[in-house]
């Protein structure tokens, strides 16, 4: 019944977002808060796999693509068909499109979690840095693999995806990514994956599941990766290979980092901040990204544990850092 | 037959390039366990530095060997100049943080040296010049070598040899062995680990120049993104060999230069960029630390 509430709350904000903020703010606006959303649905499941489980992974932006292109198909292909006929049966046009860009997002985020199950399935052989660079070639592989199969456009890229994601999808998608990190970060399963990073050895000595739950970080992170790419496909209407180069992953994975490992919060803000930085710095032109590195030289050299190393922020740290100092004492 | 040859003359060109490169990601690792991600941009200045040289000694008008060298010489000494600043100035500061804090400062610097790069030299590809004239010489059976080539190959298996007489037989070659074994123990030792890091960067990075020069006079074009993507397929081609493995390095140089050209030439090439990947993942799921490596011992 709570849960129920809940939800019901949600739903209620989120519509209220989406009606009221579009009013608000111009397009340009718009879509930087939209990016936003995106780069933390993907920030926040790749701490999954490598804050909380301690697995390396450096192949993100393939698990999007994946499911950028499966959603982005299955809508091209089924989805505007389902929609023309609700519409026609008299279901608000508002409800078709959000329940076929559901399957769509969910499609291609089962398309991306089964990536990552087969992903998962060398971490059991390789550590460290060789996991790193198998994921980094997974990464590769599918972009190249997408690049030659002309019926989702090759090099061209694939155009004419109805613009459905609105704020109301990627806020839903935020809030089920946090939620899910959260509540799994206080559950024995979480326990489970924190014990893998910290000791693998001891972890399995204490009877964890060491294949298993390894195998289960990537699936749950490949499968909001996939999200975050059907909703990228469905808000820029148009997708091409190369905006999943190993860039992409590089960037989600300085966002862990800058966030602090395993920080759920961390990812949040690093994730708004390294999506702002570059909007920012644009009346500096030329020098943008010249600034732009030597600000994540900085930060790196000055917080090498990332901006709130493995804490959370929540309403009582906040309240306790900041209360007056004769009410602590 | 005549095809097959060739294309394998051309992949071992090809190779020769990556394993300069390799060597310089397996050094670094080797002593830091860090994977350097802006190596693949120091190359980038490499072929850049080069440019210039050739342009200041007027060798593009008129070619000659002893030009040649000295461009060779200039770019290897500008970038281990490069090589020891971003040591000294983004490595060593979080040399004693996490292993994944210098990862990212590494990504930091490799997106610096980019752009800065774009910033110096202009985003429009500049063209390397024709420092020696290039001529086509038989080898019988229908194949041929440029003597592009032929200095491509001669150059880069000497500094290889150098290489290896370096770290085989002298005094800062064995004291970087130590390191690469044990910082602490090496630093019981009186080996001042701080310099020997500072010795490995540098002498990686003018490796990696020679490919950018060797590589240049080959595909002229030159722009500063170019050391992505060599630089990653370096890399993996470090790992193949087994990361940390200075005859991994070239052994896996190798192999990817060959692999490649022979996809290129028989299958498509589009499929160019995935075959170094494919390949990496078939030998580490039969060998999970690289055709040469050790597998590490699991300590409980």
């Amino acid at each position: 019944m709570r849960q129920l509430l809940w939800l019901l709350g949600a739903v209620v904000l989120l519509t209220g977002v989406n009606v009221v903020l579009p009013r608000l703010v111009n397009p340009y606006i718009t879509q930087i808060i939209i990016l936003c959303g995106i780069n933390i649905i993907l920030a926040v499941s790749l701490n999954l796999i490598n804050g909380f489980t301690g697995q390396f992974s450096i192949g993100h932006a393939g698990f999007m693509a994946l499911g950028a292109y499966g959603s982005a198909t299955f809508t091209l292909r089924v989805g505007v068909g389902w929609v023309a006929g609700l519409t026609a049966a008299g279901v608000p046009e508002v409800v078709a499109q959000g329940t076929a860009l559901m399957v769509a997002l969910l499609l291609g985020g089962l398309l991306a979690a089964l990536a990552g199950y087969l992903v998962g399935l060398p971490s059991l052989r390789l550590r460290g840095d060789y996991l790193a660079i198998v994921t980094l070639g997974f990464g590769e592989i599918i972009r190249v693999l997408i690049l030659n199969v002309d019926a989702i456009g090759g090099a061209r890229g694939l155009a004419g995806i109805p613009a459905w994601a609105n704020f109301f999808w990627v806020g839903a998608g935020v809030l089920a990514v946090i939620l899910l990190a959260r509540h799994l970060a206080l559950s024995t399963h979480g326990r489970a994956l924190f014990a893998i990073r910290d000791d693998e050895v001891a972890a399995e000595a204490l009877g964890v599941d060491t294949t298993s739950y390894k195998v289960l970080a990537f699936v749950m992170g490949a499968f909001f990766a996939g999200v975050a790419g059907g909703l990228f496909a469905h808000f820029l209407s148009y997708l091409n290979p190369s905006s999943f180069n190993f860039i992409r992953s590089i960037e989600v994975i300085a966002m862990v980092v800058l966030g602090g490992m395993g920080s759920i919060s961390g990812s949040v803000v690093a994730a708004i901040l390294l999506t702002l930085m570059p909007e920012v710095l644009r009346p500096v032109k030329d020098y943008r990204m010249v600034i732009y590195s030597l600000l994540l030289i900085v930060l790196m050299i000055t917080r090498p544990g990332g901006l709130l190393g493995s804490r959370e922020l929540s309403l009582a740290w906040l309240t306790k850092r900041f209360r007056p100092a004769r009410e602590r004492a | 037959m005549t095809e097959f040859l060739q294309q394998l003359v051309n992949g071992v060109t090809l190779g020769l390039g990556y394993a300069l490169i390799a060597l310089g990601y397996t050094m670094v690792y080797g002593i830091l366990r860090l994977i350097n991600f802006a190596h693949g941009d120091v190359y980038m200045l490499g072929a850049f530095f080069g440019f210039y040289a050739a342009r200041l000694t007027g060798a593009a008008v008129e070619p000659n060997p002893l030009k040649a060298a000295g461009i060779l010489l200039i770019s290897m000494v500008g970038c281990g100049l490069v090589g020891f600043l971003i040591e000294r100035f983004a490595y060593k500061p979080v040399r004693k943080s996490s292993r994944l804090a210098a990862l990212i400062t590494a990504i930091g610097v490799s997106l610096l040296l980019e752009n800065g790069g774009l910033l110096l030299f202009g985003a429009d590809p500049k063209f390397f010049p024709q420092i020696v004239r290039a001529t086509n010489i038989p080898l019988g059976m229908g194949v041929t070598i440029s003597n592009q080539q032929i200095i491509i190959l001669v150059v880069s298996v000497a500094l290889m040899l150098a290489l290896r007489f370096i770290v085989l037989n002298t005094r800062a070659g064995k004291a970087m062995r130590a390191v690469s074994y044990s910082h602490t123990a090496a630093a019981l030792m009186g080996i001042s680990v701080d310099r020997i890091i500072t010795f490995t960067f540098v002498l990686g990075s003018m490796l990696a120049a020679a490919a950018g020069v060797l590589v240049a006079l080959q595909n002229p074009k030159i722009e500063p993104y170019m050391g992505i993507m060599p630089g990653l397929k370096a890399f993996v081609a470090a790992v193949l060999g087994g990361i940390g493995n200075i005859p991994g390095a070239v052994l896996g140089g190798l192999v990817m230069g060959i692999a490649e050209v022979m996809v290129v030439g028989y299958l498509s090439p589009t499929w160019r960029d995935a075959i170094a990947f494919v390949l990496l993942i078939l030998i580490l799921l039969v060998r999970p630390s690289g055709l040469l490596g050790q597998p590490p011992a699991e300590k409980v």
